[in-house]
């Protein structure tokens, strides 16, 4: 029954994605919900009565808790926490605000007469207000990723979605307890007591969560020799979190989300990559099958004329105030919030921030487990709620991107930052606190350069593996990145070149990779050379292995040992953070996309511009060759994983020097074992001072002890194939 | 003293300094030169927690570099006086909120300036590779050893980079001088400078003092 549903509508996604061009213009939400519809009628239809519904013990404990997990283990941290301020006084107050004017408004309403008859009183409008003016998380993600605005705004709205779940609850539950009370028994006691309520289920789930995230980290830290089931124990923990702090009445959606946010640095860098991953998709996975199955089910839950109360006036003053209250609660506390941020928030952003209150199956859930005995008005008010919830999720969704795109607002910076930019941004960091520190105050870069002292002497310590402390520091990576490029483009050029580019001999700087290398390489990192599988289902040893022996470069004895020992070790860090360090700026959150390396412009870029620096340095009148012009390629990334097996077929675009043949090699050309290398590859040689004219590209030895390693299988197709003209 | 100051760095302080960060700030000054009337480059060192941090010797070299003083002038001072003290701090004040685009423009172009002659050591207007190795070898110093290899590997990329932004296509027997006031702009145009090199402090009650 339910699971036979539930597994209909994760194949509606697939059904969607089938056209684009509709997704960019109704939100994915909006179209689920009228799948839903649709699903809903049939059952109706056979049954004659509404067999599924959404029910609060699903959503809560089945649907919501992945959701969540996913929105902690993702968030920007550096962007939520600089924000954190703002984000608190819009979910805390904001959303108290909502609840009492709405709730208000409506009794007003009533009293006047507006709703006809109905038997409702001020505490119950007050519940209605409380469960209804919450944004949800689930709806602000859905919406808001078509439409990419600055990170700013998202975060914004999207915290105060995640935050104001302390509110909500503690509202809720206080007005549920007064209402069971009934109105005389109410007094200043009880008020100080659901005062007191919020900052002990805020701050207790909070703190749950963040005991968790100390349990998480500590466990994959000592995970080592169990790598696999180290995913199983971040979602079985995380999802523990949620029931713990559900059990003590805490706040469950604060604690998961701390629990994510918190420990996400920490078992980033102490499990092993491909745990990394595993985590990452599954976490992705379940998150978007449970969005699909919430929205699917809300759509199903409204075929079901039982629940359907109509009260055009009850209905229709709702919609009105949760977006009137909504912009006027949104500008005034931006207006007071402005007095005190470095950087204002704008009108514009506080339209888009107003417009983007949704609200979704939280409220729905909420309103789901009222009793019928206490709100004789349940039916109305689940009706009211659906309204609302198709109102925004459908009507706001479809209109939020037009409107933003009209009203012109700041979007979402799609290039990746400069690698100037970076070293910059860097510089100012230091630079402020300085400054700080020499002026005597004790200002919001002091507090958080101590902060990060904190963290880095003693969290580091505590909970990241040794090996992983290492390599941390964000330049750090940069280098690594830098260097792993280099190497591509140097054997990508030492194929293009064919035999005669790196023929030298004087200083004997050959490295005989086969040989040497892959011998101890094994014995480094023995689980790459085993035959595991990539990720587009091709045995990796293939794909290193068509890689990695058209270089042969042979360096001295000495000099190989030196370096070997450090270098391997700076690699195989380097292998551990591939993506860590790209990843830094990525301040967009997607539901459906993972951010994977796959930055055409930047790898492009860099590539190019090593290459023609290369090119320029290798020109040499002796050798006579002219250097190259620009370098074309274009690839179709899909194309590869088939082009692997069978070098030369499938590609599309012939006009290549570079052409397919230079990295994905017909069997014949890189053969099944390394002896062929010996033959087929001449030795290529390193030129050191060969007519280099740009001495900002010193060619030096330490670029080339990168060919040494083996480039992470997920970034090297890409990276080799985005080149563009 | 407070009047002096005023009076010839008027242009400078009516946008958004204060009487009161003035007062603020000449305590601290007081406080840092051991109540002397000028400052040294020791008198800087000695603070505890700039110690730990990675730039420290070109933020210090920065308030004893005349170009920042704003007139005219070249090279190093061994001491500073309250004045030059706040001018250098005026840097980081944030644009005022009723400014037009041109006012913003000059106060970005001051700041970018500021970081350029942190960079620009000998003052040639171009920050070569070598100066720019030393920077980034600076924000590695913590690292070690590693960090001197790894900062060559970045400043030669970054270098690059900036080539290439600046002047496009070279050609193989081209050379790169080095980063231009000009090229320097370009490059950090998308960061909001304006916005984000600045001291909350500085921007506490902005009262306007010269109208």
């Amino acid at each position: 029954g339910t699971d036979t549903l539930s597994l209909v509508s994760l194949c509606s996604p697939t059904v969607v994605e089938l056209n684009h061009n509709l997704t960019s213009v109704i939100p994915e939400s909006a179209l689920l919900i009228i799948i839903g519809w649709i699903l809903g009628g049939i059952i109706y239809g056979a049954d004659k009565m509404q067999t599924f519904t959404l029910t609060p013990t699903v959503f809560f404990f089945y649907l919501l808790p992945q959701v969540i997990l996913d929105a902690g283990y993702f968030m920007p941290n550096k962007l939520f926490f600089s924000n954190m301020g703002a984000i608190l006084v819009y979910a805390v107050i904001g959303t108290c605000w909502n609840a009492a004017t709405v709730g208000l408004g409506l009794w007003g309403c009533w009293l006047g007469g507006a709703m006809g008859d109905i038997d409702i009183g001020l505490l119950q409008f007050l519940l209605f207000g409380s469960l209804i003016a919450a944004v949800d998380p689930v709806a602000v993600i859905a919406v808001f990723e078509e439409v990419h605005v600055n990170e700013v705004l998202f975060i914004m709205v999207f915290g105060e979605s995640l935050l104001n779940d302390g509110v909500t609850v503690v509202l809720f539950n206080v007005f549920d307890a007064f209402v069971s009370l009934g109105g005389a028994e109410i007094d200043a006691v009880e008020i100080i007591k659901g005062i007191i309520s919020f900052f002990v289920v805020a701050f207790g789930g909070s703190l749950v969560g963040i005991i968790f995230a100390l349990l998480i980290s500590l466990l994959t830290r000592c995970t080592k020799n169990i790598q696999i089931i180290e995913p199983g124990f971040i979602f079985i923990l995380g999802y523990l979190s949620y029931l713990t702090a559900e059990m003590l009445s805490l706040s469950a959606i604060l604690s998961i989300v701390f629990c994510g946010i918190c420990c996400q640095k920490y078992i980033n860098a102490n499990m092993d990559e491909r745990s990394v991953t595993t985590v990452r998709y599954v976490m992705k996975v379940l998150a978007n099958g449970s969005e699909t199955i919430i929205f699917v089910f809300l759509g199903i839950s409204a075929i079901d004329p039982a629940v359907w109360v109509w009260n055009t006036g009850f209905i229709l003053l709702t919609l009105l105030f949760i977006f009137v209250f909504r912009f006027i609660g949104v500008f005034l506390l931006t207006w007071i919030l402005n007095k005190y941020r470095l950087v204002p928030l704008e009108f514009i952003d506080q339209v888009v921030m107003s417009y983007g209150g949704l609200r979704g199956a939280v409220a729905y859930g909420l309103v789901a487990m009222l009793d019928e005995n206490k709100f004789k008005e349940k039916n109305l008010m689940v009706s009211t709620t659906l309204i609302v919830v198709y109102f925004t999720v459908m009507l706001q969704g479809i209109t939020m991107k037009p409107l933003v795109t009209w009203l012109k607002v700041k979007r979402a910076a799609v290039t990746e930052l400069t690698l100037a930019e970076k070293i910059q941004n860097r510089t100012f960091d230091h630079m402020l606190v300085a400054i700080e520190d020499i002026s005597g105050q004790i200002g919001h870069n002091y507090m958080r350069d101590k902060w990060h002292n904190f963290e880095e002497r003693w969290l580091c310590w505590f909970l990241m593996k040794p090996s992983a402390r290492k390599s941390r520091d964000y330049i750090f990576n940069i280098f690594h990145q830098l260097n792993l490029k280099d190497a591509m483009s140097y054997v990508k050029e030492g194929e293009r070149r064919g035999s005669l580019a790196f023929v030298r001999n004087e200083t004997k700087a050959d490295v005989d990779f086969n040989k040497k290398f892959r011998a101890s390489f094994s014995e480094i990192m023995p689980d790459i050379m085993a035959d595991n599988m990539g990720p587009d289902h091709v045995p990796l040893s293939s794909i290193l292995q068509d890689i990695v022996p058209s270089v042969c470069l042979d360096m001295h004895e000495q000099d190989l040992t030196m370096r070997e020992s450090e270098d391997f070790n700076a690699h195989h860090l380097l292998q551990q953070h591939l993506y860590r360090g790209r990843k830094q700026h990525r301040h967009r959150y997607s539901r459906s996309h993972l951010e994977t390396n796959r930055d055409e412009n930047e790898v492009q870029e860099i590539f190019q511009r090593t290459m023609r620096s290369r090119l320029e340095s290798f020109k040499s009148a002796k050798m006579g060759v002219a250097p190259a012009k620009k370098i074309q390629t274009k690839h179709q990334k899909k194309d590869k994983p088939q082009k692997m097996p069978n070098g030369n077929s499938s590609d599309k675009s012939k006009n290549h020097p570079y052409g397919d043949k230079d990295f994905e090699f017909s069997e014949g050309d890189c053969g099944s074992g390394g002896e062929a290398a010996g033959d087929l590859f001449p030795m290529r040689a390193y030129r050191v001072e060969a007519g280099i004219v740009n001495p900002a590209f010193m060619a030096e030895m330490d670029p080339m002890d990168n060919m040494q390693q083996i480039p992470h299988v997920a970034l090297l197709p890409q990276t080799l194939n985005s080149f563009d003209t | 003293m407070y009047l002096s100051v005023l009076d010839s760095r008027q242009s400078l302080f009516c946008s958004s300094v204060s009487f009161e960060q003035i007062g603020i700030l000449h305590k601290r000054f007081k406080q840092l030169s051991h109540n002397e009337d000028t400052l040294r480059r020791d008198d800087l060192n000695t603070i505890p927690d700039l110690s730990c941090n990675p730039i420290r010797t070109q933020i210090i070299e920065a308030f004893f570099d005349k170009r920042n003083f704003h007139q005219n002038g070249e090279g190093t001072v061994q001491e500073i006086s309250f004045e030059e003290f706040l001018v250098v701090m005026s840097h980081f004040r944030p644009p005022a909120l009723d400014m037009t685009e041109e006012q913003r423009e000059i106060i970005r172009r001051e700041k970018l300036r500021f970081l350029f002659n942190m960079h620009d050591t000998d003052n040639d207007g171009t920050i070569t590779l070598e100066e720019y190795r030393h920077v980034v070898e600076e924000l590695l110093s913590r690292s070690g050893a590693l960090g001197k290899e790894t900062a060559k590997g970045i400043a030669d990329a970054a270098m690059l980079e900036v080539a290439s932004i600046s002047m496009g296509h070279m050609e193989p027997d081209e050379f790169y001088e080095g980063i231009t006031f000009e090229h320097f702009l370009k490059i950090l145009k998308d960061i909001e400078i304006e916005t984000r090199m600045n001291i909350r402090f500085l921007n506490m009650d902005t009262t306007n003092l010269c109208k």
